[in-house]
């Protein structure tokens, strides 16, 4: 553990002593030394680095290029006769350097990397809006059925495990399948509800086993015994509560949720043309990976990056907020 | 008429052991202004009595099989839930023992005060944190301003509980119950918290419900005590009367155990055996097998409730001798 995290008898003596001459000093809150904890952790830095790194660049990258080179990324150059529109890295269409297309262009002579950040656009946008209802769906579900106990929690829970049960991958090739949209936005509409009709379902069980132990602390019963209502105990004195554990979920569910998409979108199931994410940027990649490897390896590499560094944030936060759990 | 009337409350707990019978056939009254004492070993049924009275009894396992708690001229286990609810912490709050776990560590103080009134007395959220700013002053809290806003883990043992006392009366609620609310201090700060109790009383004429197993605090503090053993009241008295001429065997032993500073050396005195398992009780009294006086009739037949005198009864076959061993005690 590190010097500067006491928690010893010696800090809440000096609290004390403090308290006697009347003197007011303000405890460190659990957030900064969490916070404290992340910034140690190099790994974690990085990973947050990164992602906002890419974060930024996908939500600007897309208008910036259109600001400066005039091009969508869905745009398709029209004026020229090349049989062969993929062109490499830093290559104009006669072979000459250009800056116009730093990862080439796709087979269709559209810019990669517009369509790599406006793939990042709608990878973390299905990331972070599964994460949401699960944040919301699975986090209600879970407190509630832990608080109110008993028969009603024995039934919300076997329906999670009933959803749990279903391989979750085909029930989504199933529902996106069959509810085929035919336009590209509709399908991606249709690949929001489907990732997040199954996502809350493991933040439901982790908010519930914590719910569990803590309703039976004393502050409940204090809570209680003062009369405050069951949906007022439930959301504003358990859910806080839990929320160490909730964050850390929801960090780690992004990535889940990223590589699931990508996963249905290298299937053709998810994003479809012109829409691009890393997925279906990979799966148009992989079909020309001899000849024009430039279009998997950008995706590829930026979608396993992201990933990485989510990953990397979702440990870090843990260990950030949960210093007992650290084995070092 | 009393404030709070309890008859016949039975609670029951449903355990793999079997039928625990925590609470069994209590009663007794509790006039405004008065302080009740409630003592006895840890299991003894002195918490889940309290708890009952405000039906935060966990059902299941618990149920309240019978009687009846009379607030007011209301038997509030006939209400429904929602008006019990509102019952809490506004006529009857409670203090809890542990002050370290019975504060929210989430919440800021200012926030768990405001919550009390603005629920009980429709505060809006500037009046509510002025009252709350007002009552952590009143208990005591110095800065109290600038501390409000500050965490649960920021404030020592008797400070936290200096906040739950504050909770607790914000509403001036009629009837106080106070579960074992020194046990998880120390000495000093003990007195410090039941001074400022005993101040707070006699300010808002509030009563209270003391729930302990420290006699010296009994005797310091209430008008009336119930010495509950197995969850049955085994005597009940005025303090005084109690602790001059106490009239059961289980009460003699509990003074007994007393540490006594004035002697020298010599053994501390201790009650022999253990507290029964409530979930198997013999048919006799179930204090017979660590009892002084026990003789056969206590092993086979349930003691009965002797009046003494009106204001004092006891659960056992000899109360009256006890009673009068004691008198006699006192006058030679």
């Amino acid at each position: 553990m590190e010097p500067e995290i006491k928690i010893g008898p010696e800090e809440a003596l000096a609290e004390d002593t403090h308290a006697e001459t009347g003197e007011f000093v303000h405890g460190t809150s659990l957030w900064r030394d969490a916070w404290r904890r992340l910034l140690k952790n190099k790994l974690a830095v990085f990973g947050l680095i990164v992602v906002i790194v890419i974060t930024l660049a996908s939500i600007a990258g897309p208008l910036v290029i259109k600001r400066v080179f005039g091009f969508t990324p869905d745009y398709i150059p029209t004026n020229d006769t090349q049989l062969v529109r993929s062109f490499p890295p830093f290559k104009g269409p006669n072979g000459e350097f250009s800056w116009k297309h730093p990862m080439g262009t796709d087979n269709a002579g559209r810019d990669q990397l517009a369509r790599v950040l406006q793939g990042g656009q709608i990878s973390l946008f299905v990331g972070i809006i599964a994460t949401l209802v699960s944040l919301i769906i699975g986090v209600s579900y879970g407190a509630i059925a832990g608080y109110v106990g008993g028969r009603i929690d024995d039934l919300m829970m076997r329906l999670v495990d009933v959803l749990y049960s279903l391989p979750y991958v085909i029930v989504v090739i199933v529902l996106l399948s069959m509810f085929r949209s035919q336009t590209p936005r509709g399908q991606l509409t249709l690949l929001f509800v489907a990732l997040g009709s199954v996502s809350w379902l493991t933040m439901a069980r982790i908010v519930r086993g914590q719910v569990l132990s803590l309703k039976n602390q004393e502050f409940v019963l204090a809570a209680r015994a003062t009369g405050v209502t069951a949906p007022r105990i439930i959301f504003r004195h358990l859910v806080p509560n839990t929320l160490g554990p909730v964050i850390v979920y929801a960090t780690l569910t992004i990535p889940q949720v990223m590589l699931t998409e990508a996963f249905l979108s290298f299937l053709g199931l998810g994003v479809q043309a012109p829409l691009a994410s890393w997925g279906s940027l990979a799966a148009d990649g992989v079909q020309n990976i001899a000849i024009f490897p430039w279009q998997l390896i950008f995706p590829g590499v930026t979608m396993a990056l992201t990933l990485f560094s989510l990953n990397f944030l979702g440990d870090g936060l843990r260990d950030a907020l949960d210093p007992q759990m650290r084995t070092t | 008429m009393s404030l709070l009337e309890v008859k016949n409350l039975r609670t029951y707990f449903q355990t793999d052991d079997g039928l625990v019978k925590a609470v069994d056939g209590i009663s007794f009254e509790l006039q405004r202004g008065e302080t009740l004492g409630i003592v006895g070993e840890s299991g003894s049924g002195k918490s889940v009595t309290n708890l009952s009275i405000i039906r935060l009894i966990q059902e299941p396992p618990g149920r309240i099989v019978s009687g009846e708690v009379i607030f007011k001229g209301q038997d509030i286990l006939l209400l429904p839930p929602e008006a019990v609810r509102k019952i809490r912490g506004r006529r009857i709050a409670m203090i809890f023992q542990d002050p370290m776990t019975s504060l929210n560590p989430f919440m800021k103080i200012s926030k768990q005060l405001m919550e009390m009134t603005e629920l009980h007395l429709g505060h809006t959220s500037a009046q509510a944190y002025e009252h709350a700013i007002r009552m952590l002053e009143t208990v005591g809290i110095p800065d109290a301003r600038p501390r409000a806003n500050s965490y649960p883990h920021e404030f020592s043992g008797g400070m936290r509980q200096r906040v739950m006392i504050a909770m607790a009366l914000s509403c001036e609620p009629e009837l106080l119950i106070a579960d074992e609310p020194t046990t998880a201090l120390d000495v000093t700060i003990q007195a410090q918290i039941l001074e400022l109790i005993k101040k707070l009383k006699q300010k808002t004429g509030t009563s209270v419900i003391l729930i302990t197993h420290d006699l010296g605090v009994v005797a310091g503090m209430t008008d009336h005590v119930i010495v509950m053993y197995a969850g049955k009241i085994f005597e009940q008295a005025r303090t005084r009367e109690l602790f001059a001429l106490p009239g059961n065997p289980y009460t003699k032993g509990l003074l007994r155990s007393v540490p006594d500073p004035t002697a020298e050396h010599g053994k501390l005195y201790q009650i022999p055996g253990l507290p029964p398992d409530v979930a198997h009780l013999k048919p006799g009294c179930p204090f017979a097998d660590r009892c002084e006086r026990a003789e056969e009739i206590c092993r086979r037949e349930f003691p009965p409730f002797v009046e003494l005198t009106p204001d004092h009864h006891s659960l056992c076959h000899f109360a009256s001798e006890v009673y009068a061993e004691s008198t006699n005690a006192k006058g030679a």
